[in-house]
C-alpha cells in the first residue's frame, strides 16, 4: 500500500538559502540572446522569444564573460528570463522551446488574409494613394466572375483554419455585384470546408447604400474605412468631386454602426505632410467619433505617393516626432481614465510583453508576403502583397507570382518570385538584423526594401523602415522603464492585440 | 474557531475493540426506517425516534435522552454546530470524535496523508513519516455519505500524489458518487513530471477538478530553498506543463512572506511568459501555524510592506488576462483597486477577526484572519468606521 517515500530527511532541520545556491559555484551557460546599446550607460538584451532586459554596460560585460556572481541582482533576472542556464535548473530549455513554438505557431497556419481587388476604379483622387487608380467609369478595370471563381479556388487551397477575405480597390463598392458573388460563393464552398471565414470591405464609404448595408449585416461583413483627421485635413488629403469626403465618411461610419454594430467598422489614417503638427487634432477626431483607438500610420513609398512626391515630403525623424507626440497625448488620455489604444504600439507591445505573436504582416520574419497575406488583382494576377501589386502598377512586376487563369496553386506558392524574397530577407540571417537586439520585435520587409533600394534586404544603416522601427522600439521600452502606470497601460494594449 | 476533532464526553455501548466508524448524522425524526440503521440521530429537543444506529447528544444535561441499550455519543458544547447531513468518525478505542464533513460549509477538506516530499519553511501541516494509509479507507467510506449537492470538496495533505493509485481511486469514487461536486486538490505537482502518472490522473475525466500547485519564486534556488528540496522547481514546472498538455485545470498558489515577497512581480511575469495557460493564480498571506511559528523570524513581514510588489504582480496578471485572487489578506491593508481580487478564503472553522476590527463596516466583505494570526498580525489593521 505504501509507495516509496522520497525526500524524507532524518533530522528535522531547515537549510539556508545559501545551501541551495551552492551548486551555482560551477558557473553558468549563456542561452541565445542579442544585445544593442540602449543609451549612454545601458544595453538592451533580448532573447528569441521577445523577453528583454535593460542592464548597464559593466553588468553585461561581466555576464558575457561568465563572471556574474549568483548574488548579483541581475543574475536571477537573467536566469528567470532564460538568458542563462545554471546547474541548479534545466527546465529553462523546455520553457524556451515551448515559447519559441508559441511565437511561431501562426506560420504553420499559412496564408490567412486573401485580398481581392474587385475594381481599380475610384471616386477619390488622393495624392498619397498607393494604387494608381482609374476614373470610375472604366469597366475594364473590374474583376470578372470567372477571375473571382478561379481566385476562390486558390483561397481554399490554403491550409489555414482562418480565412479572411478582404475586398480592396480602387473603391470595391463600385463593383458591389462581384462582392455579393464572392461572398455567397465563398460561403457555399465553405459549407464543406468549414473554415473560420470572415469578410472585410476596405471602402471610403462615399457610395454605401441600404442594399449594401443589409447585405453586410446578413453576412456579418466588417467595414474598414479611411479617416485622416478633422474635416479640413481629411478633405485636403482625400479629394473627391464636391470636396465632401469627410462628411460622407462620417455619415457612412454612423450608418454602418447603427445597422451592423458599434465595432463592425474601423478606420485607418495616413500621415501626410499636412498631418504633421496636427497629431492631437487627428486623435481628437478619433475620440470624437467614438473609436476605441487609432493606428498612426506612416506613408508608404508606392503608387501615387511616389509620382506626386508626397512620400518624400517628410523624413523619418519628422514622422517619429509626430508619432511620439501622438503617443504622449494618447497616454495622457489613458491616465485620465479614457481607455484608448494606439494600435501600432499595441502590436509591438504584444511581441514585447506577451508569449504570443500578433502576426502583423509588416512585422513578421519570415516576411508575411504570400504566406501571411496574398492579393488577387482585378485581372487575375496574383501578388505576394498589396504593396507588390502597387509596385506592379508602377511597372515593377517583381512580386507578381502568377495568374489565376494560367497557374496552379503550387506554381504560385512555390514560385521563385515568392520564395526568393522570403528567404533572402529572413531577418535572423540578414546582415545587421542578425545582431540586432530588436530583431524579435521587428520584421522582414522585402517589398519596402526592394522599392527603396532595389534588393530584398536593403541597407540597414540607411533604411527608413529600420530607423522608424528602432525609434519606436526604444521609445516604448524607455516609456515603460520610467513609469509603472505606463507599463500597466501597455500590458493592457499588448493583450488586446494578440 | 470550531473544534473539528476532540474527545467524546462519553461513548456508550460501542465495542471497545472496534475500529473507527464513519457515520452520517440525521436530524429528521421521520427518517425512513431502512436508512436509520446506518445513521446517527442528533437528539435535539428530547424526541428520540427508534431504530437509528446511534444517537448523538450535545451539551452537559442531554445525556439522559439516549434510548437504553443503543449506541450513544455524548459530546460537549463545542460540537453544538453539528447538523443534519454532517459526517463524523467515532473512534471508540480512545474516545475520539472527528468531524469529517459539514453540509453547511463551503470548506470541506480531506487530509489524505501527512507524508510529504517537501519540508516547506512555512508548512501549516508539518509532515510526518508515518503509515497513515488507514485514511484512504476512511475517505472512501465518507464520500458516499456526502450530500451530492455539495458545491466543492478539497483534498490536501501532506502530499496527496504520494498515495499513487489510491489517490486516483479516491478521485474516481468522488466522481462516481458526487458527479456535480467540484474537486480541488493541493499538491506540489512534482510527480506529474512523469507523463504516464499525469495521464492516469487525466484519465479520471472529472469535469470539474482543479489542482493547486505552489510556485514560490521564478528562480529555482529560492523555490527549492522555501520547500527545502533540491530539484523541486524543475519537477514542479514539468508537472504543470504535463498537466496542461493533458488539458487539466491547474491553479498556481504562492505564499507571500519575507523570503518570497521581493520577486513577486518577477514571478508574475514568469507566469505570464511561461505558464500563461494556467487557470488561476492565488497569492496568499501567511498562516501562522505549524513550521511558520518555528521560522517566524525569517518569514514574518508586515503585509503593509509588500503592497507595492503585490499591486504590481496582481495588475500584471490581471492585465494579461490571467485569473488572479488574493487570499488571506485584510481589506484595510490593500489598495482599493486590489479589493476586487481579495477573496474570503479562510475556512469558516478557523476564520476570526481582531479587536481592531470592532465596528468595521467592511467586516462582511473582508476575509479576516486565521485564528492562528493572534501570534502576529499587521500593526496597520484599522476599522473602516
Amino acid at each position: 500500500m505504501h509507495s516509496p517515500r522520497p525526500g524524507f530527511r532524518a533530522v528535522s532541520k531547515f537549510e539556508s538559502l545559501f545551501a541551495y545556491e551552492k551548486p551555482l559555484t560551477d558557473g553558468y551557460k549563456l542561452l541565445p540572446f542579442r544585445f544593442t546599446p540602449f543609451d549612454d550607460q545601458n544595453y538592451v538584451l533580448t532573447n528569441q522569444v521577445g523577453e528583454f532586459l535593460v542592464l548597464d554596460r559593466p553588468t553585461v560585460e561581466t555576464f558575457v564573460r561568465h563572471h556574474l556572481p549568483a548574488d548579483n541582482p541581475a543574475y536571477n533576472d537573467l536566469k528567470s528570463k532564460h538568458f542563462l542556464l545554471d546547474s541548479d535548473s534545466s527546465v529553462g530549455i523546455d520553457l524556451l522551446a515551448l515559447k519559441a513554438r508559441t511565437k511561431l505557431r501562426r506560420f504553420a497556419n499559412f496564408t490567412g488574409l486573401h485580398m481581392f481587388v474587385v475594381s481599380l476604379r475610384c471616386d477619390h483622387s488622393c495624392p498619397y494613394c498607393q494604387v494608381s487608380r482609374q476614373s470610375d467609369d472604366k469597366i475594364a478595370y473590374d474583376m470578372s466572375t470567372e477571375t473571382a471563381e478561379k481566385s476562390l479556388e486558390l483561397v481554399f487551397r490554403s491550409p489555414s483554419p482562418n480565412i479572411k477575405i478582404e475586398f480592396q480597390g480602387g473603391e470595391p463598392l463600385l463593383n458591389f455585384p462581384l462582392i455579393k458573388f464572392i461572398v455567397e460563393r465563398a460561403k457555399s464552398i465553405n459549407e464543406l470546408q468549414k473554415r473560420n471565414l470572415q469578410f472585410v470591405i476596405a471602402t471610403n464609404l462615399a457610395n454605401i447604400n441600404d442594399e449594401m448595408l443589409e447585405f453586410c449585416r446578413v453576412h456579418n461583413i466588417l467595414i474598414s474605412t479611411s479617416l485622416d483627421g478633422p474635416a479640413d485635413l481629411h478633405n485636403k488629403n482625400r479629394p473627391r468631386p464636391g470636396n465632401d469626403s469627410y462628411q460622407r465618411t462620417i455619415e457612412g461610419i454612423n450608418r454602418v454602426r447603427s445597422t451592423l454594430g458599434r465595432n463592425q467598422v474601423n478606420a485607418l489614417m495616413t500621415t501626410s505632410k499636412a498631418s504633421l503638427g496636427r497629431v492631437k487634432d487627428i486623435i481628437d477626431e478619433y475620440v470624437r467619433q467614438d473609436f476605441n483607438g487609432i493606428f498612426l500610420r506612416t506613408m508608404s513609398p508606392y503608387g501615387f505617393a511616389i509620382k506626386t512626391k508626397w512620400y518624400e515630403a517628410y523624413h523619418s525623424n519628422e514622422w517619429l516626432k509626430f508619432y511620439f507626440d501622438g503617443l504622449d497625448y494618447i497616454l495622457e488620455l489613458n491616465r485620465a481614465g479614457h481607455v484608448f489604444v494606439e494600435y501600432y504600439a499595441a502590436i509591438i507591445l504584444a511581441k514585447m510583453l506577451t508569449p504570443f505573436e500578433p502576426g502583423f504582416v509588416d512585422l513578421r520574419s519570415p516576411a508575411g508576403i504570400g504566406i501571411g497575406a496574398i492579393i488577387y488583382n482585378y485581372d487575375g494576377d496574383v501578388y505576394a502583397s498589396d504593396e507588390g501589386r502597387m509596385l506592379a502598377e508602377m511597372g515593377d512586376k517583381t512580386f507578381l507570382l502568377g495568374n489565376v487563369h494560367k497557374n496552379t496553386y503550387e506554381e504560385i506558392i512555390l514560385s521563385d518570385a515568392l520564395l526568393a524574397p522570403i528567404e533572402e530577407s529572413f531577418a535572423a540571417s540578414v546582415p545587421m538584423c542578425t545582431d540586432c537586439a530588436f530583431e524579435p520585435f521587428c520584421g522582414a520587409n522585402p517589398v519596402f526594401h526592394h522599392a527603396t533600394t532595389g534588393d530584398f534586404v536593403g541597407h540597414k544603416p540607411t533604411s527608413e523602415f529600420c530607423e522608424k522601427s528602432m525609434g519606436i522600439f526604444r521609445h516604448l521600452i524607455e516609456l515603460m522603464r520610467s513609469d509603472v502606470e505606463v507599463r500597466r497601460i501597455f500590458t493592457k494594449w499588448a493583450n488586446q492585440a494578440c | 474557531m470550531l473544534t473539528l476533532s476532540g474527545h467524546a464526553l462519553e461513548l456508550k455501548n460501542f465495542p471497545s475493540d472496534s475500529r473507527g466508524t464513519v457515520v452520517r448524522i440525521c436530524a429528521q425524526k421521520d427518517r425512513p426506517f431502512p436508512l436509520r440503521e446506518r445513521e446517527a440521530f442528533l437528539v435535539t429537543n428530547g424526541e428520540v425516534p427508534e431504530g437509528f444506529g446511534a444517537y448523538i447528544t450535545v451539551g452537559k444535561d442531554a445525556r439522559r435522552s439516549a434510548p437504553t441499550g443503543s449506541k450513544a455519543i455524548f459530546l460537549s458544547d463545542e460540537f453544538s454546530y453539528l447538523a443534519d447531513g454532517d459526517v463524523v468518525r467515532i473512534w471508540p478505542k480512545n474516545n475520539q470524535v472527528r468531524v469529517l464533513y459539514r453540509r453547511n460549509s463551503h470548506h470541506n477538506h480531506f487530509l489524505m496523508t501527512e507524508r510529504c516530499n517537501h519540508y516547506c519553511l512555512m508548512c501549516s501541516q508539518p509532515p510526518k513519516d508515518i503509515d497513515d494509509s488507514w485514511i484512504i479507507n476512511e475517505i472512501l467510506q465518507t464520500i458516499p455519505l456526502i450530500d451530492p449537492s455539495t458545491r466543492e470538496i478539497g483534498f490536501t495533505g501532506g502530499e496527496p500524489t504520494l498515495l499513487g493509485e489510491d489517490l486516483f481511486r479516491i478521485l474516481r469514487t468522488a466522481k462516481s458518487y458526487l458527479p456535480n461536486t467540484a474537486i480541488h486538490i493541493l499538491s506540489n505537482g512534482r510527480l506529474f513530471k512523469d507523463i504516464e502518472f499525469a495521464k492516469r490522473y487525466a484519465a479520471i475525466g472529472h469535469p470539474d477538478m482543479m489542482i493547486g500547485i505552489p510556485i514560490y519564486s521564478d528562480v529555482s534556488t529560492i523555490h527549492d530553498y522555501v520547500v527545502q528540496s533540491d530539484n523541486a522547481f524543475d519537477e514542479t514546472i514539468r508537472g504543470i506543463l504535463n498537466l496542461k498538455r493533458l488539458n487539466q485545470r491547474v491553479e498556481i498558489r504562492m505564499v507571500i512572506h519575507q523570503q518570497t515577497y521581493k520577486r513577486l512581480p518577477q514571478l508574475a511575469e514568469f507566469i505570464v511568459r511561461n505558464l500563461t495557460f494556467v487557470d488561476h493564480v492565488a497569492l496568499m498571506g501567511l498562516e501562522i501555524t505549524g513550521f511558520t511559528k518555528a521560522n517566524l523570524d525569517i518569514l514574518w513581514i508586515d503585509p503593509i510592506e509588500y503592497q507595492s510588489e503585490l499591486y504590481r504582480a496582481v495588475s500584471l496578471l490581471a492585465d494579461s488576462r490571467i485569473q488572479v485572487s488574493i487570499y488571506n489578506h485584510q481589506l484595510c491593508l490593500l489598495d482599493k483597486c486590489l479589493w476586487p481580487f481579495a477573496k474570503k478564503s479562510i475556512s469558516d472553522w478557523k476564520n476570526e477577526y481582531m479587536p481592531e476590527c470592532e465596528g468595521c463596516r467592511e467586516k462582511e466583505n473582508c476575509g479576516g484572519f486565521f485564528s492562528s494570526a493572534k501570534v502576529r498580525y499587521s500593526s496597520h489593521i484599522k476599522a473602516f468606521i
